[in-house]
């Protein structure tokens, strides 16, 4: 009979060391998405972590490198997949913004109404992952309904659900559809309800509150040096949000405010997010209220050489036909410089470093994206931790797989 | 008084003097380069001064210019001062041939990842970083994808057989 120990080959040490080797992920259905954490643990404890990305990194910043800039919009969908219209806008901004182009206030609230509608669809699936994670699926099932109806919003602005490419350098590619409208009110009337039924399931629930309370607290401090942004750095008691801190997109023109936890712990990240939908249903109020004064017919600037023409024009009227042409082939003349422009993503501040150097594609661009640097906290904040909490630690940060290997 | 981009320069000349140049305010944000050996330097003092407090890293990422000798490789760092909400982009160039930049790591915990990135990307060795391992590319990767000397393929090529693809073979 063979020896046994011929054919298992174990490293070296493995069989006198006091701690176990567990990979988590990157297959592992508790995690939502490719992540891979080599645990070593002691009993159910964690000693250390070692975190592994890049499982679908995609090179887009190279492939940008290729492409026209309106060809670059579906490349920031992918992303950030929860909350795909608010890279896009992102996008849109900073190309606007390099170019110098002033949006009509009706274009800006319109941006507004998608993007918290975006931030609303993303905090509401890491809200309720948190509540599956520590065991009540039921709000889960609950308040997907509510974002089939944010997508059925999408669709009748863009046509599709998850990867938006929605919206256009210099506005929108079509007006928003009464049917748009109805939908967004529907929402508006709805929601509220649901939410604070979805609050009341959680919040004071003392199981929800025992798992997540304390677990992968982390101190402002350590939050700021390691460059937290959005809700999880509000949760740590900073109240840095983009939209107040350089407004864009008319952010002035809304009263909200920045929700703020003292913590920094999975909890106050639930807290923060919860109160962060409402304000957003606030803004999205303010934004239809404000729509009702402006006129509406407009949806993009005038701004021919940038702005992609509507196809009936491109068939009857020469103009069109040649900024068509142009904006299609990549031609449109593209200003040289270099512009950095952030927007407060559904988790943090997702910037855009933009080189061009006149030509059809970006010389250079970079995407700042916020889950990718929070994530590197990941290993301190599960040290000491059980793996249970390990794993309410990672839906509490709102990883989306997607933005962090881009 | 709410800091300046002005004054962050004039502080910033009177410590370093002719380390630094090129400023610029591309947008209205202070950019400005510092020689190779001085950008921890750099960033430590706006980072302990009370006045500049920049103490937030928002990016580290790299940039190729192949035609500029012995400069071809920028790395850009964007620095925030979050209290007074003031940005600054500090650049530093250097040769690809010996690619040698201090690392940040030491006063920024999120600059860890941030250079391992621009180090798969590029191959800028941070020196003193406590990890610098290849982060989103595969181990085995022998090479800096996101050098200029990598083109994409051209989307305009017409050798390209697509018999495959169902759009008719070669002429």
């Amino acid at each position: 009979m063979l020896d046994q120990k011929q054919h298992i080959k174990l490293p070296e040490g493995s069989i006198e060391k006091d701690t176990t080797t567990l990979n988590l992920g990157p297959t592992h259905p508790a995690t939502h998405g490719v992540f891979q954490n080599i645990l070593e643990i002691d009993g159910e404890r964690i000693v250390s972590a070692v975190s592994t990305v890049g499982y679908i990194h995609r090179a887009f910043e190279k492939i940008a490198e290729r492409r026209p800039y309106y060809q670059i919009t579906p490349l920031t969908d992918r992303l950030n997949y929860c909350s795909a219209p608010i890279n896009n806008m992102g996008w849109i901004l900073t190309v606007e913004k390099l170019l110098g182009l002033e949006m009509p206030k009706r274009v800006d609230y319109l941006r507004v109404i998608i993007m918290e509608l975006a931030r609303i669809a993303d905090h509401l699936i890491c809200s309720s992952v948190m509540g599956v994670d520590t065991g009540a699926l039921t709000g889960f099932v609950y308040v997907m309904t509510y974002r089939e109806l944010i997508y059925e919003i999408y669709e009748e602005i863009c046509g599709s659900r998850l990867t938006t490419n929605i919206g256009r350098i210099g506005g929108f590619e079509r007006n928003f559809t009464p049917a748009a409208f109805a939908k967004i009110e529907r929402f508006l009337n709805e929601y509220p309800a649901v939410l604070k039924e979805f609050e009341t399931l959680l919040t004071r629930n003392r199981i929800f509150m025992e798992r997540t309370q304390g677990v992968g607290a982390i101190t402002a401090e350590r939050a700021l040096s390691y460059g937290f942004t959005g809700p999880n750095l509000r949760a740590a008691g900073v109240d840095y949000d983009v939209r107040v801190a350089n407004p864009y997109c008319s952010y002035q023109d809304f009263d909200f405010s920045i929700p703020v936890g003292t913590t920094g712990d999975s909890y106050d990240r639930f807290q923060v997010r919860n109160a962060e939908m409402w304000e957003s249903l606030s803004i999205i109020r303010q934004a239809m209220d404000k729509l009702k004064d402006l006129p509406a017919d407009v949806y993009h600037a005038d701004v021919p050489a940038y702005y992609l023409p509507e196809k009936q024009d491109v068939y009857t009227k020469m103009e069109a036909l040649i900024y068509h042409f142009k904006i299609v082939m990549g031609e449109a003349d593209m200003l040289p410089g270099e512009v950095y422009n952030a927007v407060e993503g559904a988790n943090g501040e997702l910037g855009f470093y933009l080189i061009s150097d006149g030509g059809r594609s970006p010389y250079r661009l970079h995407f700042r994206r916020p889950c990718f640097i929070y994530y590197q906290a990941y290993a301190e904040l599960v040290q000491g931790s059980m793996i249970s909490d390990a794993i309410v630690c990672m839906s509490s940060l709102n990883l989306i797989a997607g933005e962090l290997d881009a | 008084m709410s800091l300046t981009n002005e004054r962050i320069q004039q502080r910033l000349t009177e410590k370093f003097g002719d380390v630094l140049t090129g400023f610029e305010e591309p947008f209205g944000l202070l950019t400005l380069t510092a020689q190779k050996d001085y950008n921890l330097k750099v960033m430590q003092f706006l980072f302990d001064d009370e006045e500049l407090r920049f103490r937030f890293l928002t990016d580290i990422t790299a940039v190729h210019y192949p035609d500029r000798k012995n400069e071809e490789l920028a790395v850009v760092y964007h620095l925030h001062n979050l209290q007074d909400n003031i940005r600054l982009r500090l650049k530093v160039f250097t040769p690809v041939a010996k690619p040698d930049v201090f690392t940040a790591t030491q006063l920024y915990a999120s600059a860890n990842w941030m250079e391992r990135e621009t180090y798969d990307f590029y191959g800028i060795n941070f020196v003193g970083h406590p990890n610098l391992i290849r982060v989103l590319n595969v181990d085995e990767m022998t090479y800096f994808p996101m050098r200029k000397e990598f083109p994409l393929e051209d989307s305009m090529r017409i050798d390209k057989d697509d018999e495959m693809f169902g759009r008719g073979g070669n002429v």
